[in-house]
């Protein structure tokens, strides 16, 4: 797999709290057997109620980091929400702490998600109001995010920086290789035998 | 000397197959549950990789999330539902997965069918592709949800690459007073913990309180851990989980059992087990609660105020501010007779045959106030056939609710049970994110089912205490 050290992209300021996953992408749009299409309708709800939504803000149409704020993609598992956003053009998100599923979600699909301060991401947010063309790096090596003059810390969990600094992200392909173990380990298991003495 | 690790960590160990390059663990999984929603592009995985299941046995498959409650004909009038549900009867087929259709008796929500066969059972991990796995914690076994590309992990090699959360320990000391539920004490737990307080976390619910709950009521508090943050919570298996088990279609028998149950109860964390954080909550200050705003933390007990904006950090307020805008309600407001136009029974929180039966109580005798809509939706087949042989459903429709097929209904908004509009509903279910119920604008109030039976009855947010 592709290494994925840093992406760098024009940023997207969506800088909210609690941002469940039925409003990145509403349930209804989860009836398909593929993922394809779900792109166009991220968020979709919120942008028929808000006509400024910085997904349908002209500025922002080329844009690939996301700028979000607390505990964002809380909710439901569904994978769909990381998928809208990937096929809608982000490819990394900078936020001040991410649901756990959905952390696990994006860092399978090869999307980091990084750790900011409130105080450094209404920096960024501002910066990309203000120069929406302003490329914005995610730094995973060096742990930082810079855009412009601006370079600020960002945290990440150690296992998804390593797996996707070093092209293990395809877990499937991971698992798949100890499936040895695997058996071995099922052997052990006092179900997987039925609880025979 | 004691073990000390608590049941997570046991159980965790247990299933460590190994730890990969990226500092995560190879975990086995004993039971995988799907559905038809988040396994379709699992499987096409499979196929495009040319994989094969490795324990097909180890694996179920049911129908709930786009089942439609009142008219089940095939093909279904929504032709993506019934593009869904050709796909989950081919790949069950194609891969000898063993799927409970529609046709089938045990159908029902994932998250009441597994544990009603005694497919759920103590010491096992347990992943869906459905964040409220977590219900299956209930009977001490490690249960999350995943992702669909997770699910084909566990398709294809009964594992999942994950990293090993931290443990904390909630303890609910005392006894709850009359006409406080399961519901409330989870819903309190959430308001004081906020809905990012487990992340990173496994919570174990543990004293007094959890100590007497039913497994059912155990369930619908593990089922909202993940509302918490918390992708996984459990209750350590004692005497009630072991009664539960015995005799369901799955769980071992005989002399087997009697080994099951030694081992089971062998997991549960001892006394001085050790936790990375405990937190202590009094049950006999818990009232019944309702949800007022946008997330399952806004809530308050039905006899208070909303709170008020100033009370709230400069942070937070923008969001408080947004949740009162989006509800239409102000602060400091009582919540008790804030109008409803649509009452919920059901879903994989409260969608149990005991929350029929509390429910049931409350309505029978009693008439939906005029102008409400109520629905009844049992959680499985079976429990709607049990709740018949009891006369449930005629109580209910007696009492102008209408009685349903069992599927997830208006939990969420993927089949024909949808608010309308503006529309403002008393629910027994799990989320009142913006939009959930499948109007965009529309408003969800979450409380237990007895407390919406009684908002069905009077038209408003009620104090189901007074009507005991």
């Amino acid at each position: 797999m592709k290494l994925i050290t840093e992406v760098t992209g024009s940023g997207l300021p969506l800088l909210l709290d609690d941002i469940d996953t039925d409003r990145i992408i509403p349930a209804r749009f989860l009836r398909c057997v593929t993922f394809d299409g779900l792109g166009e309708h991220a968020f979709e709800d919120d942008r028929q109620q808000d006509h400024t939504h910085p997904f349908d803000d002209p500025h922002y149409q080329g844009a690939s980091v996301l700028i979000a704020g607390r505990n964002f993609g809380c909710g439901s598992s569904r994978e769909h929400a990381p998928q809208a956003l990937m096929r809608w053009g982000i490819e990394a998100i900078i936020g001040e702490s991410f649901a756990e599923i959905f952390f696990g979600n994006c860092t399978t699909l090869g999307v980091p998600c990084v750790c900011a301060s409130r105080s450094d991401l209404e920096k960024l947010a501002a910066l990309a109001k203000a120069e929406s063309e302003m490329p914005v790096t995610v730094d995973l090596a060096n742990h930082q995010v810079r855009a412009g003059h601006l370079t600020v810390p960002v945290t990440i969990l150690d296992s998804a920086r390593a797996a996707l600094t070093t092209g293990k992200w395809d877990f499937l392909g991971q698992l798949l290789e100890g499936a040895v173990a695997v058996r071995e380990t099922a052997a052990t298991l006092p179900y997987m035998t039925g609880f025979k003495a | 000397m004691t073990d000390r690790r608590n049941l997570f960590n046991k159980v965790w160990d247990l299933h460590t197959v190994r730890t990969l390059g990226s500092g995560q663990t190879q975990l086995f999984i004993g039971l995988h549950l799907i559905h038809e929603v988040t396994s379709p592009q699992a499987f096409s995985i499979l196929r495009d990789r040319n994989l094969t299941v490795l324990f097909p046995e180890r694996t179920l498959a049911t129908v709930d999330h786009i089942v439609p409650t009142d008219i089940q004909l095939r093909p279904f009038a929504d032709e993506l539902a019934e593009q869904m549900m050709s796909a989950v009867e081919k790949n069950c087929r194609d891969f000898g997965v063993r799927l409970f259709d529609l046709k089938d008796s045990r159908q029902g929500v994932v998250h009441i069918v597994g544990p009603e066969q005694g497919l759920t059972q103590p010491g096992m991990t347990i992943a869906c592709g459905d964040s409220h796995t977590s219900t299956h914690g209930a009977f001490g076994s490690i249960a999350f949800g995943i992702g669909t590309s997770q699910v084909a992990d566990v398709l294809a090699t009964q594992t999942l690459a994950l990293s090993r959360p931290k443990v904390k320990r909630i303890e609910v000391t005392g006894k709850l007073r009359p006409g406080v539920f399961a519901k409330d004490v989870i819903l309190h737990i959430i308001r004081k913990l906020g809905v990012q307080g487990g992340v990173g976390y496994a919570y174990e619910y543990a004293g007094e309180v959890f100590d007497r709950m039913s497994m059912e009521e155990r369930m619908t508090v593990c089922n909202m851990s993940i509302e918490g943050g918390a992708r996984c919570g459990y209750i350590n298996p004692d005497q009630t989980t072991v009664d539960y088990v015995k005799g369901r279609p799955f769980a071992p028998q005989g002399a087997d059992f009697d080994r099951a149950a030694a081992w089971w109860l062998s997991l549960a964390s001892s006394p001085d087990a050790e936790f990375d954080d405990k937190i202590t909550f009094n049950g006999s200050e818990i009232e019944p609660t309702v949800t007022w705003g946008i997330n399952p933390a806004q809530s308050v007990g039905v006899k208070e105020r909303l709170p008020a904006l100033a009370s709230f950090s400069n942070d937070d307020q923008k969001g408080i501010s947004d949740a009162f805008a989006y509800m239409d309600l102000k602060e400091q407001q009582p919540i008790e007779g804030l109008k409803i136009n649509v009452a919920f029974i059901g879903s994989c929180t409260n969608g149990r045959i005991s929350d029929l039966r509390e429910a049931a109580a409350i309505a029978r005798g009693r008439k939906v106030a005029a102008g409400v809509k109520a629905l009844v939706v049992p959680g499985s087949k079976l429990v709607s056939e049990q709740a018949v042989s009891e006369g449930l459903d005629k109580v209910f429709e007696a009492a102008g609710f209408e009685w349903r097929a069992a599927g997830c209904s208006m939990c969420l908004a993927m089949n024909p049970d949808k608010l309308k509009g503006r529309e403002v509903c008393a629910s027994s279910s799990n989320r009142n994110f913006k939009g959930r119920q499948g109007s965009p604008t529309g408003r969800t109030l979450l409380m237990s089912p007895a407390m919406v039976a009684a908002a069905a009855i009077n038209g408003c947010v009620s104090d189901v205490r007074s009507m005991l």
